[in-house]
């Protein structure tokens, strides 16, 4: 086990390398950053200085080996905009984002995979049919859609809810969170909301999929041969069957929304990561955007490797050096 | 003579397909006695696991019993609400599927699924049913029971793996246990084990069995009487030794000839010239008529079924004592 876990760090080392390679040079194919911040009546000389501070005079090989080096020291730069450093600037946008993306995966999943077992289970029922169509409603509907709908019905026209910004925030060992004042859980229910449609429709379509073949099986029949009730049918047969495919989407789904709540964050005005790397592109703070997307390859790579010891306690037969 | 334990009367059970209503199980009657083994043989196809399903009342949609009542005790079965059912399933009557591994959960150790089992009919204390579980999962020959009650179906072998099924219909000690074909997917000397148990343990417990099979010779060693199927029908039923020595049936008689074991070596196998008909166009008399060398226009009829003493079957021209089937 231990061999495993070392051996998948040693490759995301390689893939966050690689990543890296594939960033700064697409950055650096971009252009320059520097006339985008400088203003427009600075003279050729400045110019010229500021280009030289920033090493952006220098062949593509040796900027990167000198971030290279930079990061070796636990540096990634810092921002050409906020001109502080990047890691920590990351650090400071990351719990808006993580609290709203974690609420919106595990409300999507605990409210998904009920629904989802039921509408495979009774397929043909009225309430199994609504079900699905609300996740092709969830599934079809652009986020940026549903998010201006709930901004114009909750916040405009209802007034019963702020439409943007993050509300007040409590410090948790260091770390500010908003969902645990009242404020802060109005101002986060609306975006959080936003991002649950998409997840709540894929995780019913999975686990009603899942439960649609699974109720075929001679594993079901068997069951239901020795009594048992539907209940412990669905509950304990059927869900811990279909939990290694929902494992796996709940992983990605929450990498990929920490990583790209762009959309939401960017309409509701929240100030978490999504909206840093898209106001980073837009101004081409380079050292921000190659630091954010080596550190998303981490991210996917951490929970795709919590994702793999999960599937190892949920299936026994992954388990290795164990034989009765 | 005493009552039957299961009694059962014109079964129908029908299911709606594409093609037209297909009547897998058509009109079948039969009774089990309490510690009767009760053998019902046919080819694939011709009924006998939707038979063993009926009894219990686990047809899936879009397959329904449509017809017929199955007694137990005295009580019916056919038209049961689920719940009254789900307590007889697994209490009163238990099954064991064909293969074991598709039917344990592999992803349950086997001590959650008989857990379940157990508490599906019982409220029994964790160390208690753990104790029970052990108890039997020992009787059905399972070395170390106690500890491998934790083990997963995948680390148990094909023959364990089908002695833990069988340990798992036997929890709540039954009236009757329906095998389905329990034996097929396994090897021919784990197949000998297994049959050598289960029938010691129905001596043991006095229990009743329905084994389903399609093979002939599996269960002329365990059953006390035998009942053969084609295409949804019963043809010929009675004491095991007699359907067996001296069959009726024109079906019968092709089956027991076709037995590998019966050839003579070096011979050709005799095999039933063409194949079982199809469900949703039954010929209007006979089912086994196209394939029976003896039909003429009599069996364009349907056959009633002739008791002869403790025997029934249901053919224009039996097979007479002496005759070369």
């Amino acid at each position: 086990m231990l061999g495993f876990v070392i051996q998948r760090l040693l490759q995301a080392v390689v893939v966050m390398l690689v990543m890296s390679m594939l960033v700064f040079a697409g950055v650096y194919a971009i252009g320059n950053p520097i006339d985008v911040f400088l203003p427009a009546n600075a003279t050729q000389e400045i110019r010229a200085q500021t280009i030289a501070a920033y090493g952006f005079d220098r062949p593509l090989w040796e900027q990167y080996w000198r971030f290279l080096v930079r990061l070796a020291h636990g540096d990634f730069g810092r921002s050409l905009i906020f001109g502080m450093p990047v890691l920590p600037l990351i650090l400071s946008k990351l719990p808006a984002t993580l609290e709203i993306a974690l609420a919106a995966v595990l409300v999507g999943t605990l409210l998904g995979v009920p629904l989802g077992i039921y509408a495979g289970y009774r397929p043909n029922s009225p309430l199994a049919r609504l079900i699905m169509a609300l996740s092709i409603f969830g599934f079809s509907v652009p986020t940026f859609w549903i998010g201006l709908v709930l901004i114009l019905t909750f916040g405009v026209y209802l007034g019963w809810l702020p439409a943007g910004s993050r509300g007040d925030t409590v410090l948790v060992f260091g770390v500010p969170f908003s969902f645990l004042t009242w404020n802060g859980l109005q101002h986060m229910l609306l975006p959080a909301l936003n991002l649950t449609f998409f997840k709540l429709a894929m995780m019913i379509r999975l686990s009603r999929a899942g439960t649609r073949e699974i109720m075929l099986t001679d594993t079901i029949k068997f069951a239901r041969a020795a009594g048992l009730s539907e209940r412990a049918v669905l509950g304990r047969h059927v869900l811990k069957l279909i939990s290694i495919p929902i494992v796996t989407v709940f992983g990605l789904e929450l990498g990929s929304t920490l990583a790209f709540a762009v959309v939401t964050e960017t309409i509701f005005s929240w100030p978490g990561v999504g909206k840093l790397i898209i106001d980073s592109i837009t101004s081409l703070d380079r050292p921000v955007m190659v630091a954010y997307l080596v550190l998303v390859a981490f991210l996917f790579i951490t929970i795709n490797l919590l994702v793999d010891l999960t599937y190892a306690t949920l299936d026994p037969r992954l388990r290795r050096g164990r034989t009765a | 003579m005493t009552a039957p334990l299961l009694a059962v009367e014109g079964l129908t059970t029908e299911f709606a397909t594409k093609a037209g209503i297909l009547r897998a199980v058509n009109g079948v009657s039969f009774e089990v006695a309490r510690g009767e083994v009760m053998g019902l043989v046919g080819e694939s196809g011709s009924g006998k696991t939707v038979t063993g399903f009926s009894i219990l009342g686990l047809i899936d949609p879009p397959g329904r019993v449509t017809g017929g009542s199955v007694r137990l005790d005295g009580q019916e079965l056919v038209g049961l609400p689920g719940g009254a059912m789900r307590a007889i399933r697994g209490k009163r009557i238990a099954m064991v599927f064909q293969d074991p591994a598709m039917t344990l959960n592999p992803v349950l150790s086997i001590g959650t699924q008989m857990g379940l089992a157990i508490r599906a009919h019982a409220n029994m204390s964790e160390a208690k049913a753990r104790q029970h579980m052990a108890a039997v999962l020992t009787r059905v020959g399972i070395p170390d029971a106690a500890r491998r009650l934790d083990a997963f179906p995948h680390q148990f072998s094909g023959g364990m793996r089908q002695r833990v099924a069988i340990a798992m219909a036997l929890l709540h000690a039954p009236d009757l246990i329906i095998a389905d074909e329990p034996t097929t997917a396994l090897d021919v000397s784990i197949q000998a084990q297994i049959l050598a148990e289960v029938k010691s343990l129905v001596a043991e417990t006095g229990m009743a069995m329905i084994w389903i099979s399609h093979d002939l010779a599996t269960v002329s060693s365990l059953a006390h009487r035998i009942a053969v199927m084609y295409a949804g029908r019963i043809v010929e039923q009675g004491p095991a030794v007699a359907v067996l020595r001296q069959p009726r049936h024109r079906y019968t008689s092709g089956l027991l000839a076709s037995l590998p074991s019966r050839a003579q070596p070096g011979a050709e196998l005799v095999q039933i010239p063409g194949a079982p008909p199809s469900l949703t166009a039954l010929p209007p008399g006979c089912a086994f008529a196209p394939r029976c060398p003896r039909a003429d226009r009599a069996c364009e009829t349907l056959p009633a079924m002739t008791r002869e003493g403790q025997r029934v079957h249901a053919c224009h021209h039996p097979v007479e004592a002496g005759e070369a089937a």
